[in-house]
Formats: C-alpha cells, structure tokens, sequence
C-alpha cells in the first residue's frame, strides 16, 4: 500500500510498435529520474494497455497520471484531467481508457484517484523498437513538463 | 428495394472488423459475411532476424496476448536448438513455462467471461448498452466485478513472475526458460492475503461455472438454439487424450465425435492443414486437406478442445468436464454459446494447474535450458486462449529466420464465425424493418464467443463505436446507427 500523498504514474503502449512505446519509453526515463533524484513520493508502473484490473492498480493513490502515445490533433503534448466515464468507452477487446479506468475503480471501491492524462503526439506505428525523432523531441518537451508537475506537487 | 447492413467496426473485438448483410426486397437476408483485417506482414517482418529473437520479436505483433506468441514460437525454436518437440525440456524449463501459460489462460479467460461476456447474460442481450458492461456489473453486482479484477490481476502476476516483466517478457527461450520462479514468488502465490492466492481462485472459478449454470438453467432454449450448427473440432491433446493446453498431439473430430486427424505429430501440420483464400476477406480460411474446403473447416478455441479432449487431468475441472459431456451423450458439443460454459471449465482447470505447478519444487530449482543438435526448421504449436496457434520457422546456415509462417487462432475459427454470424442475422434480422441495437449485438454475441482477437492494430486512443449502416442496392445509405459515441 503506498503512502498518503503517493502518485503513480502509468505508461502504456508496445514499444515494438515505434512511437506507441512512447509510455513505456516515459516510464523508462521517469524511473531513471527518480532513483537519481530520490523521488520518493511516485511510483510507477507500466503496461501494453489499460485493463480492469488497473482500477485495482491505482486505488490506493492520490493521484495518477497515464502517459499515452497519441494519434489525435495535439501540437506536441497535452495534460488534462481524466473524469470518469463509461458512456465514452472505447470498447475494443482487450483494452480499456484511462477514463474507463477510473469510473471503473470508484464503482468498485468507492474512490478513485485524481487522474490526469498526458498524451504525447506519435508518428509511425510499424514493426520496430525506435521512436522516431520527431516522438523523441516530443517525449522531452512532456518528461520536462512532468517533471516540473511533480516538483510542485511533492 | 434491397438493403446491405453494415455494423463496423465490431466493438468489443480486438483490431478492425465489420459485419456486411445483405437483405433482398422482402427483408430477407440473402449473406452474411464477417470481414476482419487481418496484418499478415509479420511473417516478413521477421525474415533476416537471428532465430532466438523471435520469442521477443513476436510481442511486437500482440499485445493482447503476447505470452501465447512469446511460447509457440519458443517452442517453435525449442526445435530448432535440438531440445525436442515441446516434451524434451528440462523438467523446470517446461513447468515454468507451463506455468506461465496457465497464468495467461486463467487471466485472458476471466477476462472474457466478466468484462465481455458475463455483461450479455446478465443484462440480456437487448439490454441498456450503457450498462451491458463491467461498468453495470460494479453497479448491481459489485462482488461479480471485483472477482472479474482480482482473478484477471492474479493471472498477470504469474505472467509477470515467469515472463519477468509485463512488456516484451523474455522468460521462455530457445530449449527452455531464463529463470527461476523464486520462494518468495511460490509463497505468495500460494498464501498470498486474500484474495491473491490460488485457493481463492479456484474457488472463484468454480463459482463463476455456476454462475453460468443458473443462467443456463434458466435460458435453456435461447442457448441452445443460438447459433447452433456442426461443425468439425480441432485441438492438441495430450498423448493419452487428456485436455493438455501447453503440449500434445494435433487431434480433430467431426460433428459426431469420429476423429478425422488421429493423434498427429504437429511438426508435420502442413501436410493437414491448408488455407483458402476467398476474394471478399483479408483473413484465410484454414481447412483440413484430406476433407476439402467445404467439408475441412473446423473450430478451435474452448468448445472445440473439450470436444476433442477424452478427460480433464485436474479433479475440479474434470468433474464439471463430466456434466458437460453430459449435455450431450458424449457427443461433441455445437453449441455456440456453450463456448463459454467450456472456457469456465478451462479456468478452473487453469486455476487448479496453476496451483499444482506452484506445489512443484522444480521451480524453484534444476536446469533451466537444454539443446541438442541444431535443426533448420522447427513448429511450435500451443492452444492459446482463442485455440490452436501455429508458429513455423525454417533458419539460413547464418542462423537468420528466412521463412515465417503463423496461422493464429482466429483465422482458424475464420470459417465457424462467418457460419455464426450469418446464423444470427438470419433467425434475428429477417423481415424486420428496423435494426435495433440488439439485433446488433445478438450478431457480436455471436462473434464474441470465439473470442476473436487482432491485436496486430496500434492501439490508439482513437474511438471505436459501433456503427450500423444501412446501404440500399443503388449504394445509398438510408440509416446509421452508433451505439457508442
């Protein structure tokens, strides 16, 4: 269980599929950052995709922040707050939302975490473990920005 | 005037799918077809790769159900390095490896039956779309939901501990597996606090099973009569005609139970096995050469290995194999609906294997690899969660893949999900004049039962709403419906 105030920050996507690695890719960096830094108030966590047994995942925080690769209309990145929501749930087989998520943890245990979604613009989804350049300036710009989110809430 | 409806893309089915039927002017459906676009470029992909990255290099294709990929072709290339066809492992090696498999069954199963399946029965398949979800279970029967996250977080953390970690797992390779399951890891999977251990599973799944019991019980006729249709059966079995997920021989039954592929050796798969292409699909149509097109295709998947498997070799699960088989006279089972009554089966005995294989010492120590001479050509088959899934590699004198070929499991349940679909729509759809949004989902309840998965998609947060659409024969759409937006 982890401590009052604890933040768990989850990437998801496959890193086999160039730019869709940018979670894990993320993550990967954040975990680097944190045992340099002594971070001790995140946690994180990471996965292909989201499914129902993440609301179990993220119950006990405060708050969590999923990092996604994204395909939508977005500059470089983007950070917003995640609301719980089943009405606009991507219904693929084997893969939930972030917002799905959340609404699924309150039903469950009554509660859910603060959420917020940063989303990071990705290019190319082919058969390969690299991001491509213009993923890797964005996945700095966000890692930046994140970094200064955590600073101002520890 | 004659109507073409469209329902694309098939929700809650992994990868990009529509349904196309065709009605003529009396409102009678004339054809049904199941289209899927399915990536088969992986097999090129993989060409000039050394041959002991594939077990890696396949994740790349799944993400869905990567431990499946990850061991049919670490099976595959256990042929390969010379350590036999799946039984000459290490006693460590290939219980690591089965544990890791009965971890992905019992989580991918769970997950089908409580966030994809149990909704439908539940609700009803005409019921409010907003609810028919995990989401409406949290809501009226919360415990249900609970049990659907815990038992899917269960099997991950088995994955996890054997893979070695969630993405790109690395723990099977060519002639065995790269680690130990530690003490710790048995301890807690074993007496881990409620509801994280294995007793509780099992427990879990038994009563999922009555679960579906009491809903069978109480819709006898619905089931039986959905999507009802023979068919031929495909599986592994274990070498005495056990239920056997990780290992066996190729088996094959017809409608009435007579085996029509005796106990094969798979390695020789391509000698039974063709695909047809069909020019209106992406995906091939597998059949059984020696029966022909029309008379070769067969079903894989849950329904399909309890019809071909003679006993369950777990006590639980063999007892409720029992009632099964009962349903009818011994005789294979046709029922479509029954696939899920089959998969709770196979979690329990996923459940009940898992929890043998943790009480085994060899897991905790012995040899971990063992190779042999090297071969150039190897097979690796498993029964993944969806069925039967082919990996076929052949290596260049500098140890490069240089022939790639996969048949996985929703291509094989190709045929009998088009037969489903066009079942439904023809007893639902058929002179009505309006489409409503459960006639749609009777024809997805219908495909979901197989499970079907084709995750080779990019995940994305793109949306992915069920859409209807309904076309007249001058190709004009005259009615759209989306059930999510």
């Amino acid at each position: 269980m982890p401590e009052k105030g604890k933040i768990l920050v989850y990437g998801y996507g496959n890193p086999g599929r160039q730019d869709d690695g940018l979670g894990a890719a993320f993550i990967s960096r954040l975990e680097q950052w944190i045992a340099e830094n002594h971070f001790q108030h995140v946690d994180t966590d990471t996965n292909y995709q989201l499914n129902i047994e993440d609301a179990a995942a993220i119950h006990p925080y405060d708050e969590v922040v999923f990092v996604d690769a994204s395909v939508e209309d977005i500059h470089d990145f983007d950070f917003s707050e995640v609301k719980p929501d089943n009405a606009k749930v991507e219904f693929t087989m084997h893969a939930v939302s972030p917002a799905f998520v959340i609404d699924l943890c309150r039903k469950i245990y009554g509660k859910s975490p603060k959420a917020r979604l940063l989303h990071i613009k990705g290019y190319e989804w082919e058969f390969e473990e690299r991001l491509t350049p213009q993923a890797c300036d964005n996945l700095d710009k966000a890692f930046d920005f994140l970094i200064n989110y955590l600073k101002t809430n520890d | 005037m004659s109507r073409k409806i469209t329902i694309e893309p098939v929700t809650r089915v992994e990868g990009h799918g529509k349904v196309t039927i065709h009605m003529d002017d009396l409102g009678n459906v004339t054809q049904s077809r199941l289209h899927i676009v399915e990536f088969r470029g992986f097999e090129r992909f993989v060409q000039g790769r050394p041959y002991w990255e594939a077990p890696v290099l396949v994740q790349r294709l799944c993400g869905i159900c990567p431990v499946s990929h990850h061991l049919a072709a670490a099976k595959a290339l256990d042929v390969i390095v010379g350590a036999g066809t799946g039984d000459g492992l290490s006693p460590t090696g290939e219980k690591m490896r089965r544990l890791m498999h009965y971890g992905q069954m019992f989580q991918s199963h769970s997950l089908h039956f409580f966030h994809l399946s149990a909704p439908d029965f539940l609700f009803g398949i005409d019921g409010d779309p907003a609810l028919r979800n995990i989401i409406g279970i949290a809501l009226t029967r919360p415990e249900l939901a609970v049990q659907g996250v815990m038992m899917r977080k269960f099997g991950q953390e088995i994955i996890r501990a054997t893979a070695g970690k969630k993405i790109h797992g690395t723990g099977a390779i060519p002639g065995g597996i790269n680690k130990h399951l530690t003490l710790e890891e048995k301890n807690e999977f074993l007496h881990g606090a409620d509801p994280l251990n294995a007793d509780k599973m099992v427990n879990w799944a038994s009563e999922a099973i009555e679960f579906f019991k009491n809903y069978y019980a109480a819709n006898k006729s619905f089931i039986e009569n959905f999507a009802h249709f023979p068919s031929n059966h495909l599986s592994l079995v274990r070498k005495d005609g056990a239920l056997d997920l990780y290992h066996g021989v190729l088996r094959a039954v017809d409608a009435e139970g007579k085996k029509v592929l005796n106990d094969v050796d798979y390695q020789e798969y391509n000698q039974y096995i063709e695909e047809e292409v069909r020019p209106w699909s992406y995906m091939k149509f597998p059949y059984l050469k020696h029966l022909g097109k029309e008379k070769g295709w067969y079903r894989v998947g849950p329904l399909a290995r309890l019809n071909t498997a003679d006993f369950i070799p777990t006590p639980l699960a063999q007892k409720e194999f029992e009632a099964f088989k009962a349903l009818t006279h011994g005789k294979p089972n046709n029922h479509c609906l029954l696939t899920h009554y089959a998969r709770l089966i196979e979690t329990l005995h996923a459940a009940e294997m898992i929890r043998e294989l943790l009480n085994d010492d060899d897991l905790l120590k012995g040899e971990l690899v063992v190779k042999g001479t090297k071969q150039k050509e190897g097979i690796g088959l498993i029964e993944a969660p969806r069925g039967t899934l082919f990996h076929h590699y052949r290596i260049n004198d500098h140890d490069q893949i240089e022939m790639a070929n996969l048949i996985v499991s929703t291509t094989n349940n190709n045929e009998p999900m088009n037969r489903s679909v066009n079942f439904v729509a023809k007893e639902i759809m058929t002179g009505k004049d309006v489409i409503t949004e459960g006639m749609m989902n009777a024809v997805e309840v219908a495909i979901r039962a197989y499970d079907p998965c084709l995750s080779c998609a990019t995940h994305a947060l793109g949306k992915m709403p069920l859409e209807i659409t309904l076309v007249n024969s001058e190709n004009q759409v005259i009615d759209r419906k989306r059930s999510f937006s």
